[in-house]
């Protein structure tokens, strides 16, 4: 069931150096140029990329090296290339690509460029243990959405999170609730998309609470840079508004929010 | 309410409550003095138990290497012992000068377990030198097993010293809640502040961490012997030291997430906002560099093993295996490796509709994390057991079978590992917690059966010739110095996440941090702040490994008294 190479091809594919070349260049080609081609898939960060490459290198050092024969074979070319008259040609174009190489890598470093540059924001930060909201506390830890107890008005509740929803967070969370309204390839940080399953999918509802009446002026230190333009809704909307919001939010995506370990609550 | 008291208790601050220290600042100054002080007694603390565990094996075994290896070490300990003695010195009078306010709230409570301590310390070091002296007196018979006892003695002082200094910093970060601000210090039951929500779980997370970090050390010190031996005797001798010490290091670090995941779960309970800055907020890129640190120990513990094959005859039969293995541990190391939230600039951004990446977003969450990190451990329990097996013929009739049924349970264990793993992304968060206790199970369950199946079926085998100890190329060794390194720097980077979770409070919403230095570092500094405190312990390290070899000669047996002998210990 082996592929059967032409000879030529099977003397590289079977040495070591090649191989180690051959999956570095397999590994590039699947993360940058596979990865986005998937179905719903995106382009992959440069720092990810810098991450998955070097984990790939490391591997790839482990297999030519961990046993004497195969690094014996692995470090033959590079000898050859290093001392060998008849590569006098090869061995100046290498040298001069990896010049040219670190001077490009250099140049992309310090080139003055009109993007932002990427910061390590803490999308998702502690949530105090209790907030004032228009004057009176609010505990968030343990809190649940007060409309859920009344099983038989939460089609009412629906109702009027969705007239607050498409009032105020339309133009930046959008119509299908997915980050991507009128006003959100203006901003940066972009608006939460609530559809994907990293964001109110993970969390309670206090805590989308929390976010929803203090926006980004509330944002504790470790949330910083405080460059979040979501407004502070607890000058706009009523404590029963919000909760009304954050259950049509939950309804319309389908997620199930994040419940309190029965101990922590009892604990407090 | 308690507003008003932090705003009185910062205003009773200005009165001389923090020191200042020259050029580098009163908390750096503190950082590296508990930080180094800290490493020193992981070492004396891991490198006992490593020393009484070798001296059974010399005396059960009645292989002497086993007795002079562990003398080796004790030696090592003495100049230790003094290093450690001195760095908390250091950090005691930093605290008292630096911090005193904070220093005389806390020794208010637990003066008299600080008493205790300095008690223990004394008897600690005593022990030490009665069992150092003592070895070559105390060598046979009824006088050996005494002698044995000692080492015991030795690491039960020293585990209780642990458990004590563990009381003081996890009452800082849980302290029991019916703690306030304005709580007396002096009214407060010790007990009720020792036996706070963290304290247990620190006390097994830092016990089974020390065995790691000793085994690490050893590992360290026998590659270093081994790049500067001048015979092939002596090489032999600590290339199987360093097999040892990594061998120890490797096991301990098996069973170690599952005490560090333990710890976690402690945290969250205790308080949910301090559990979400670990692992989900500020916090939480220190959990994407430990994830690579700890790739490294898997892929270089792996490596040195794999190399180790080349000199056990027999050996080459599992060679064609290991590079599927090392397919698992490279794509585990990237799974793990994901963050959740991606570092990317406004276009990427843009593309990807968020911080989460689409695609990739799905590996950046507990489930894959568990996952991945779960084969790994599987994976590494592989390659010891084609280690162990390297110059065995089965001779036991049902070896097939009992073969067949090692590989049935690997692969039911990576079966319910990811079962659980997929599971994972269905169902509420709630539930996803409790399958990491199911996906552990299962490994561990896979880890202990295999085991004991292995040694019955290693029953009477036929060797297929010595190990040839001494024939490994240097970057063997360097893999060693490599765990070592990164060991020491996990413990500078994970100690720093735990402590600063606090944040701005000396005790956690109990006594506020009213000082200049009160806010969380930056990653960065901190990084540096850590990649200090290394240097410093392993520049002192070194210089204690030279001071071994000064004092005498090193401890290795010709060829002629060591038997050939089996691997796998």
């Amino acid at each position: 069931m082996s592929l059967r190479l032409p000879p030529a091809l099977r003397r590289y594919a079977e040495h070591p150096f090649w191989q180690a070349v051959g999956l570095l260049v397999l590994a590039y080609v699947v993360v940058v140029f596979v990865i986005p081609l998937l179905p719903g898939s995106a382009i992959v960060p440069k720092s990810v990329v810098l991450q998955y490459m070097a984990t790939v290198l490391v591997g790839v050092l482990i297999y030519v090296s961990d046993n004497e024969e195969r690094w014996a074979r692995f470090k033959e070319p590079l000898g050859a290339l290093a001392t060998e008259p008849r590569l006098k040609l090869v061995r100046g174009v290498v040298l001069a690509g990896v010049t040219g190489l670190v001077g490009l890598v250099t140049y992309g470093q310090v080139r003055t460029t009109v993007a932002a540059p990427p910061n390590l924001r803490s999308i998702h930060p502690a949530p105090p243990t209790e907030i004032t909201f228009r004057g009176h506390s609010v505990t968030l830890t343990g809190l649940d959405n007060p409309l859920r107890q009344h099983p038989e008005s939460a089609a009412a509740h629906l109702v009027v999170g969705k007239r607050i929803y498409y009032q105020n967070c339309l133009p930046c969370h959008g119509d299908h609730l997915d980050g991507q309204g009128h006003y959100a390839s203006g901003f940066n940080p972009i608006p939460a998309n609530f559809q994907d399953n990293g964001t109110i999918a993970q969390l309670t509802e206090s805590f989308v609470f929390w976010r929803i009446a203090k926006g980004g002026p509330g944002l504790p230190r470790e949330g910083t840079p405080w460059n979040s333009a979501m407004p502070r809704w607890e000058d706009f909307l009523t404590e029963r508004e919000i909760w009304s919001v954050i259950l049509f939010l939950y309804d319309q995506t389908g997620w199930t929010p994040r419940t309190w370990e029965k101990t922590v609550s009892s604990e407090r | 309410m308690s507003d008003v008291l932090l705003l009185v208790q910062a205003a009773a601050d200005t009165t001389r409550a923090y020191g200042e220290f020259p050029v580098i600042g009163a908390r750096a100054a503190v950082w590296i003095a508990a930080e180094v002080h800290l490493m020193f007694a992981a070492f004396v603390l891991g490198v006992p138990m490593f020393a009484v565990v070798t001296e059974a094996i010399g005396i059960f075994g009645g292989d002497e290497r086993y007795d002079r290896l562990s003398k080796e070490f004790t030696r090592l300990l003495l100049v230790a012992y003094s290093a450690t003695a001195i760095w908390g010195t250091v950090l005691l009078f930093f605290l008292a000068t630096l911090y005193p306010r904070f220093f005389a709230y806390l020794f208010a409570i637990f003066k008299y377990s600080a008493w205790v301590y300095a008690g223990l310390f004394f008897f600690e070091s005593f022990t030490l030198y009665l069992y150092y002296y003592g070895w070559d007196r105390w060598k046979k018979g009824r006088a050996k097993v005494g002698h044995w006892t000692l080492g015991i003695l030795l690491n039960v002082w020293g585990t209780i010293v642990m458990f004590i200094a563990n009381s003081w910093l996890t009452y800082m970060m849980s302290p029991p809640r019916d703690i306030g601000p304005t709580t007396d210090p002096t009214t407060i039951k010790l007990w009720h502040a020792i036996a706070n929500a963290t304290w247990m779980p620190i006390n097994v997370h830092r016990l089974v961490a020390n065995v790691v970090f000793g085994g690490a050390i050893v590992g360290a010190y026998a590659s270093y012997r081994f790049l500067a031996a001048r015979t092939d005797e002596e090489r032999a001798h600590y290339d199987w030291m360093g097999y040892v010490g990594n061998f120890i290091a490797i096991s301990a670090l098996i069973v170690l997430p599952f005490a560090g995941y333990w710890l976690g779960r402690e945290i969250y309970q205790y308080d949910q906002s301090m559990g979400i800055t670990m692992m989900g907020g500020f916090m939480s890129w220190l959990w994407v560099i430990q994830a690579f640190l700890i790739a490294v120990l898997f892929l270089t513990g792996n490596y040195y093993l794999w190399i180790g094959m080349g000199r056990i005859p027999g050996a080459e039969r599992f060679r064609p295996y290991t590079k599927w293995l090392l397919a698992v541990l490279v794509l585990g190391a990237i799974v793990w490796g994901t963050p959740h939230t991606m570092i990317a600039d406004s276009k990427e951004l843009a593309a990807m509709g968020g911080s989460h990446h689409p695609f990739l977003g799905a590996l950046g969450v507990m489930s894959a994390k568990n996952t991945a990190v779960n084969l790994m451990i599987l994976t590494t329990f592989l390659s010891f057991l084609m280690y162990r097996r390297g110059n065995m013929r089965l001779v036991v009739p049902w070896a097939r079978a009992g073969t067949m049924i090692q590989a049935a349970m690997f692969a039911i264990a990576a079966g319910v590992v990811l079962f659980y793993g997929i599971r994972g992304y269905f169902v509420d968060a709630i539930v996803r917690i409790g399958f990491s206790v199911y996906q552990v199970l299962a490994v561990l369950a896979c880890i202990a059966g295999v085991t004991v199946i292995d040694i019955l079926l290693g029953r009477g085998a036929q060797s297929l010739g010595a190990i040839q100890w001494g024939k490994m190329p240097p970057r063997s060794q360097y893999a060693l110095f490599i765990l070592a390194v990164t060991f020491t720097w996990l413990m500078g980077l994970m100690g720093f996440a735990r402590s600063g979770v606090r944040q701005y409070w000396h005790v956690w919403q109990v006594m506020q941090d009213t000082s200049k230095y009160a806010a969380t570092p930056a990653l960065g500094y901190a990084s540096k702040m850590i990649s200090l405190c290394v240097l410093i312990f392993l520049s002192l390290v070194a210089f204690v490994f030279w001071l071994g070899g000064l004092a005498e000669k090193s401890t290795f047996v010709s060829a002629g008294e060591g038997k050939a002998r089996h691997v796998g210990h």
